[in-house]
Order: C-alpha cells, then sequence, then structure tokens
C-alpha cells in the first residue's frame, strides 16, 4: 500500500476536537457509575459507596417514574406527528405560489421563531396565556371565563404541542420545499397536457415525490421519542402541571440538581440515554435501508 | 369548461395566499405584541388595552433597564461567550472537516475517527455525570465553562465534511499538482468555496450560543457571571410558584411589571432580529446541501 504522505497533518488537524470531546464527552460517560452508587459529592467517584442495582429498583417502584415515562412519550410524540404534518401542509401552499417576492417574505417570517430561544419565548407565552393575558382578555369578549391555561394539566400538554409546532414548523418546511424544487418541471407540463387538474397534480405527481422525504423524516424521528423538549417545558412549567408536563428530563434535573439524589437520577438519566442510543441506531439502520439514507 | 378551471384555480389561488398570509401573522404576532407592550404605558397594559399597538407610548421601560448594572453584566457575558464560543466552534470545526472530507485511500484513519465523532454525538452520559465531570476540571463560575463543552458542534462538522465531499476532486488534484499541502488547500482552497455553509453553520453556532441558559443556570453560582438568557429566565420565566394557591398566583401576575420584562425580552431578541435576514440566504443553501443527498 502506498504510503499516506499528510496523514501526520490529518491527525494533528483533529487533534484538538478529538481532546475536547473526550474531555467533555466521553470522560461524563465514565461518569455513569454514579447510578451503581451512592454517590456523595464530597467523597467523589471513587469513594462513594456501591450499591449495585439499588437505585434502578427504587426507581421502579416510585409512582413519579410511570407519569415521567407516560408524560415524555405522549408530549414527544403528538411533537412528532404534528411535526411531520404541518410542514408538508405548509410546503405545498407555499409550492403552489408563484409570486416570488410574497414566498420569499412568508418563508422569512415563519423561519424566524425557530432562531429565537425557548427562555424569550416562554416570557412571551406566558405573558399572553396568563390569566390577565391577552388571550383571556379575547375569551372574555365572548363571555368565557379566565382560564388559567398554564395550571391546568388539561391545557398544559396541548399547549407544548402547539406552541412547538409554531416555533418550529416554518424550519421544518425547508426540507420539503427542497424536495419539491428538484421534482422535474416536465412532469407537470406533460400532466397539463394531458388535462390533469391542480388537485389531480398534486396527487398524481407532487405527493409521490415527496414520499420518500416523509418516510426519512418520520424513521429518523424515532430516535427522539424520548426527546420531549427540555429548554421548552423547563421554562413553561410549574408544580401545578408537574402531572402532565414533567419529563424525564425535567426530573433530572429537580431530582439531581435540585434534590442532591445523583444516584437516582443519574439512573434514570443513563436508562434514557441507553434507550434513546438503540432507538437512533435502530432509526439510522432503517432510514439506510429504506429510503437508502447516510449521515456521512 | 376552460373558464370554469381557471376560476376553481383562481379561488384555490386567493385560499392558499389568505392561508400563508394568516400563518405568517400568527408566527410575527406574539412578537409584535411584546414589542408593543414594551412601549406602552404600565397602567395601560394592566388593564389589558394593549394588543397591535403601544398605548400610551413611553420609553420609561427602556430608561429603567439603562439603570440596571445587572442587565449589562449579563449581556456582556453573553456577548463574550458568542465571541469566544463562535470562534472556537469555527475553527474547531473547519480543522476537523477536511481530514475527515478525505477518502479512506487518501486518510486510512478517517472511518475510526467518523464513528468516534457520530458515538459522542448520539450517547451521553447525561446530566449529572456531565455535571459533576465540568466541575471536578474547576471551570464553575468561569466563561470557559460555558465555551468549552459546546467547543465541538458535530452536527455543524458533519454538514461541513458532506460539503467538503462535494468539491470536485479535480480540485484537489489540481492543488497537490502545484505543491500544495494539507492546510494550503483547506485555508486558501476549500474554505473559499464553502461560504455559504460556513454562514450557515456560523449562524448555527452564533444562535446556539447567544440562545442558551441552561449551562448558564447550573454552572455558574454568581448572578454577575450569568449570561443574557439565564438572567432573563431567572426574572421573567422562573417565578418559584411552590405551593401558591390559584388565587396568589394572580395576585403576583398583576404585581410584575409586564412591560419592564417585555423591554428586556426585545433587547435580547434585538441581536438575532439584526443579523437573522443577512444570513437567512445562507442558511436555507446550506442546511439543503448538507442534508439532503443522493
Amino acid at each position: 500500500m502506498k504510503k499516506q504522505p499528510f496523514a501526520l497533518h490529518y491527525h494533528l488537524m483533529l487533534l484538538p476536537g478529538i481532546a475536547l470531546l473526550i474531555l467533555f464527552s466521553i470522560v461524563p460517560m465514565f461518569g455513569i457509575t454514579i447510578a451503581f452508587q451512592n454517590f456523595k459529592p464530597g467523597l467523589g467517584f471513587w469513594r462513594s459507596e456501591w450499591v449495585g442495582l439499588d437505585n434502578f429498583r427504587y426507581l421502579f417502584e416510585l409512582p413519579d417514574s410511570r407519569t415521567i415515562f407516560f408524560n415524555t412519550i405522549y408530549i414527544a410524540v403528538l411533537k412528532i406527528l404534528a411535526g411531520l404534518g404541518v410542514p408538508v401542509f405548509f410546503a405545498l401552499l407555499l409550492n403552489e405560489v408563484r409570486s416570488v417576492l410574497f414566498k420569499r417574505s412568508v418563508q422569512t417570517i415563519v423561519y424566524l421563531p425557530h432562531f429565537l430561544s425557548w427562555v424569550i419565548l416562554a416570557g412571551i407565552i406566558s405573558d399572553l396565556l396568563s390569566m390577565d393575558g391577552l388571550m383571556n382578555q379575547i375569551l372574555g369578549w365572548l363571555g368565557i371565563e379566565p382560564i388559567m391555561f398554564l395550571g391546568s394539566n388539561q391545557w398544559f400538554p396541548g399547549i407544548i404541542v402547539v406552541s412547538d409546532v409554531w416555533k418550529e414548523f416554518g424550519f421544518g418546511t425547508i426540507v420539503y420545499l427542497a424536495a419539491l424544487t428538484g421534482i422535474n418541471p416536465a412532469l407537470y407540463e406533460a400532466a397539463a397536457i394531458d388535462g390533469a387538474s391542480r388537485l389531480q397534480q398534486l396527487r398524481y405527481i407532487t405527493l409521490p415525490s415527496l414520499k420518500p422525504t416523509i418516510i426519512l423524516l418520520a424513521t429518523l424521528s424515532l430516535g427522539n421519542v424520548l426527546n420531549a423538549g427540555f429548554d421548552q417545558i423547563f421554562n413553561l412549567y410549574n408544580p401545578l402541571v408537574y402531572d402532565s408536563g414533567d419529563i424525564i428530563d425535567t426530573y433530572v434535573y429537580r431530582a439531581g440538581l435540585l434534590q442532591v439524589q445523583y444516584g437516582l437520577a443519574t439512573a434514570v438519566g443513563l436508562l434514557k440515554s441507553v434507550i434513546s442510543f438503540v432507538l437512533i441506531i435502530l432509526s439510522y439502520v432503517m432510514a439506510s435501508k429504506f429510503a437508502n439514507y447516510r449521515i456521512f | 369548461m376552460v373558464r370554469n378551471i381557471s376560476f376553481m384555480s383562481r379561488t384555490a389561488d386567493v385560499m392558499i395566499i389568505a392561508i400563508l398570509v394568516i400563518s405568517s401573522l400568527l408566527c410575527i404576532f406574539p412578537i409584535w405584541y411584546t414589542i408593543a407592550v414594551s412601549f406602552s404605558d404600565k397602567s395601560a397594559v394592566a388593564g389589558g388595552m394593549v394588543s397591535l399597538w403601544p398605548v400610551d407610548f413611553t420609553l420609561s421601560s427602556y430608561k429603567k433597564i439603562l439603570q440596571e448594572q445587572a442587565f449589562f453584566t449579563a449581556f456582556g457575558v453573553s456577548l463574550k461567550r458568542v465571541f469566544l464560543g463562535g470562534i472556537i466552534n469555527f475553527v474547531v470545526c473547519a480543522m476537523m472537516a477536511y481530514p475527515l472530507s478525505r477518502t479512506p485511500k487518501q486518510f486510512r484513519p478517517r472511518n475510526v475517527y467518523m464513528w468516534f465523532i457520530v458515538f459522542t454525538m448520539l450517547f451521553s452520559g447525561g446530566l449529572i455525570p456531565w455535571f459533576v465531570t465540568i466541575k471536578s476540571y474547576g471551570l464553575l463560575d468561569t466563561i470557559w465553562a460555558l465555551v468549552l463543552p459546546s467547543a465541538v458542534p458535530v452536527f455543524n462538522v458533519i454538514l461541513l465534511v458532506n460539503y467538503f465531499r462535494s468539491i470536485p476532486k479535480d480540485m484537489d488534484e489540481a492543488g497537490m499538482m502545484d505543491g500544495a499541502g494539507p492546510w494550503y488547500m483547506l485555508l486558501k482552497i476549500y474554505l473559499p468555496l464553502s461560504v455559504p455553509v460556513l454562514a450557515t453553520i456560523t449562524l448555527f453556532s452564533i444562535v446556539g450560543h447567544w440562545n442558551s441558559f441552561f449551562d448558564g443556570l447550573i454552572l455558574m453560582n454568581k448572578q454577575e457571571h450569568y449570561p443574557l438568557q439565564t438572567y432573563i429566565q431567572q426574572l421573567v420565566v422562573q417565578i418559584n410558584t411552590d405551593n401558591m394557591t390559584t388565587e396568589e398566583l394572580r395576585q403576583m401576575a398583576q404585581l410584575s411589571n409586564k412591560t419592564l420584562n417585555a423591554a428586556k425580552i426585545v433587547i435580547s431578541m434585538l441581536p438575532i432580529l439584526v443579523v437573522y435576514p443577512f444570513l437567512q440566504r445562507f442558511f436555507i443553501h446550506g442546511i439543503m446541501l448538507g442534508s439532503v443527498k443522493e
């Protein structure tokens, strides 16, 4: 085999990034030993007492854990479904517009919320939905009693899903628009000559061309079933809605960092990491098999 | 018949445009409303008179912010973080993407490195081990705790690798013929050819640094080290509602200074609102090239 003349330079180029990844991604992975310990921050990894699977046993006995796992999956699945459907619909509408200026203005506006943080958006949303906020004023004009939206277990999951769609649907359309521009215009011309209506063109040309992209994104979203969105929920929830809004990540934060139950919180986190990892691998395998997708 | 089709078609057009306009307005309205509140008089806001336009226009909220030292300290921390973090992300990303864009034939260990970085993206130790590790490095309460743990934006590296690989091989061969080494190739050929993608990943990394609040919350113990989003989060969003009755919550909502909070939110959105339109034309292009490929 021929000698690779630049290999040393390539290793050098990779060195800083790899070193940082080892320090801040790989080293923390060894910290999962905390899940099997009665970890005392003062004693550290090495001197804390080993307790085997006690943390996991305790976790499965907790009445809370059923709730947080259910909430996590419930909210995440709703988000995934809405997050797949709305952008497709929106991209199809946008694709029908002929004025480039109009199209671009709409895009600029709907992409914007994606770039704002959940801290800012939660500030805005909780103001709009507060007891004396704009939403309740409008309801008041209609003669409806004010609703404590963010303090009600009935409303909370819905608000989480809708506000997530509101923030992300514009950005989600980018990929579908790309797929739409990739369709051969000759197909439409031929269809028009054959007398196909716009609806028929949509049904027989546009949707079939989008199908691979939709399947691909649906498959890849499988890996996100345990990610219901920490930043969003953390900034919008309060103790009144723990029953419907507490998810794995928010629970780990409270149990671990606020109540200093390091062992328990790490066990919960480890369970989540392992299941997520398996799901992501599974979704990539499926994506590469069915949609011929590769990460690199 | 022909007229009938075009009539149907025109109705469809009108409906489509109506839906698009309404959804755009829905997207922008909450932001617009907050801006209106920030310029309104306090009592007008409390009385529920503000909806689309400021009532009793006043700059008093903004004047009040000028007197708040903590706000500017936090703003400064965020600027410093975006600047340092942005540069580190950029340099690390470019240096990693070039060797990883070589074929295994040109650079044998390429795939080993690739799987390694993908693994770090897919699996993590979780929050507590991450926190304990950073604490053990002694980084708490320093700017490095906000910058270094996210120094390698793996997703951006992959975007850039994919882009580099789409650059024609002839470029490479021509460069090698003329005796260019890898550093020269990266700096003088690959980077200048990748401006749209570089703009995209830079936007992502800057926005990411500007928007994150959580690391500030758990890694900084003193308020003067908080970045802006953490400061806002503590002030506006996180009200300690433990054991509060509905009535108490209602009273608190009335007491909180909505116009001042709105003004703070507006100022913290401002940098993104300003930068975003300029980078927008790049990122659509950049994302498409990096994510969807044949």
